[in-house]
């Protein structure tokens, strides 16, 4: 029962998804809509699921006092605000004259959005420009003709997009500055290696897919 | 620009420069933000998918009284699956949430089998077979490394057949090409996030100083 029964509900509800993409009438479009809305349902429990364990394990650092325990109070803290004007918000534009959506601008929870989550979010992103740029720096070394192609189109697609990259080369023909090669790079040689990764990933999902659905694949089912 | 809004611009500079603060040196402000972050994204999502998945897809669904008895249970069947993935946290019925999983496994199986198929492989091999003697000089180029590229990039990936001869130097070519790819993805993804970084302190600079007008 532990490993039967998820693997049956793997086979019919994969098959159907197939079934009702080949014959889009009833019965089986039903299915389909009954179970993109139980997907939704689940990933919701999913994320709650995640939501769950960091509180838990917060709560656990703050209880036993362990290293830095305080953040753990700021992670419950910023959690509890923002999940109080979701709320908040959400049921005062239910009942509201005309109804209002919880992350409409004005709103307070869309105040956190913009002010809060944002700026952490943006600025934790553009942090990476710099590890990437010393990762970069580290590993990047033109040992062989493979590694100097990858550093090549690397350093001619990040002096293409910016302006020094066309003053630099201004001297040449409009079609030859540099901002035209990264644009040659990113549509010609980028595009065939591009489409080459993508069929085979999906030629690999494939596959994957119908291991997974006939069963043959349940590594995600555990061990036990 | 009321209270709220210059509060709102002074706390935003304050956490920007907390997490800018990082590369000076890991530190106390640096790991409030952090954690400020990540109680904000988890709060942010949590709300998020309550109001546009549960209410939306469960709650107003059951209690639709337009629709029938029969339309109104077969919700629950998703909600269900859903309260056993909570499951996961108690170890003795932790195999519960087994039942969901395989149904969102097998569900992503069924659902992306075809739409990837049909996008990635299909659509990609489809945009690939073109005439490539036509136009001008460029456009000839153009077109015969995209085909060419192509072509060599998928025998790279095919291990059925040992990379030797005629088919090794193709499988070879093919990994140009993707060096290629790797390098531009690199020098992309490096100026997508400097751009972010302009952006912050443009923010910075700009809306919070006053010094850019």
């Amino acid at each position: 029962m532990k490993r039967e029964i998820p693997v049956a509900i793997t086979f019919i509800v994969g098959t159907a998804y197939l079934i009702a993409y080949f014959i889009p009438h009833e019965p089986f479009n039903y299915f389909e809509n009954w179970f993109n809305d139980w997907f939704a349902v689940i990933a919701a429990f999913a994320i709650w699921l995640g939501v769950l364990n960091l509180i838990k394990i917060s709560t656990i650092k703050i209880v036993r006092k362990s290293p830095d325990w305080p953040y753990s109070v700021l992670i419950i803290v910023s959690f509890i605000i923002i999940v109080f004007f979701g709320f908040y918000e959400g049921y005062r534009g239910l009942y509201a004259n005309p109804h209002y959506s919880f992350r409409d601008p004005g709103t307070s929870f869309d105040w956190l959005y913009v002010n809060v989550y944002t700026p952490l979010s943006a600025t934790m992103f553009a942090l990476l420009a710099f590890f990437v740029a010393s990762a970069s720096y580290r590993a990047f070394r033109a040992r062989n003709f493979e590694a100097t192609l990858l550093l090549l189109a690397a350093f001619l697609v990040m002096l293409g997009r910016v302006p020094v990259g066309d003053i630099l080369t201004s001297w040449l023909p409009h079609q030859y500055q540099l901002s035209q090669w990264a644009n040659w790079i990113m549509h010609v040689p980028n595009t065939a290696g591009q489409r080459a990764i993508m069929i085979g990933i999906a030629l690999g999902l494939v596959s994957t897919s119908l291991r997974i659905i006939l069963g043959l694949e349940r590594s995600y089912l555990g061990n036990d | 620009m009321g209270f709220w809004g210059q509060f709102g611009v002074w706390l935003a500079a304050l956490l920007t420069i907390g997490i800018i603060s990082f590369l000076y040196k890991d530190n106390f402000l640096y790991k409030a933000c952090e954690a400020i972050f990540v109680g904000i994204s988890a709060g942010y999502w949590f709300i998020v998918y309550y109001w546009d998945n549960l209410y939306k897809k469960f709650y107003l669904q059951v209690t639709n009284h337009d629709l029938t008895s029969w339309e109104r249970i077969i919700p629950w069947v998703g909600f269900i699956l859903g309260v056993m993935m909570l499951s996961r946290l108690f170890e003795k019925i932790g195999w519960l949430s087994r039942w969901p999983l395989a149904f969102i496994v097998g569900a992503t199986a069924g659902l992306y089998m075809m739409i990837y198929f049909v996008s990635n492989a299909m659509a990609q091999v489809a945009s690939t077979i073109i005439p490539v003697f036509i136009g001008d000089w460029a456009t000839i180029i153009a077109n015969f490394f995209i085909v060419a590229g192509t072509f060599c990039g998928l025998v790279y990936f095919f291990f059925s057949k040992e990379h030797k001869g005629a088919f090794g130097l193709a499988s070879r070519v093919g990994i140009w090409f993707l060096m290629i790819t790797f390098g531009a993805s690199f020098g992309y993804t490096v100026m997508s996030r400097m751009s972010l970084m302009i952006g912050r302190l443009d923010f910075l600079f700009g809306t919070w100083l006053g010094m850019i007008k």
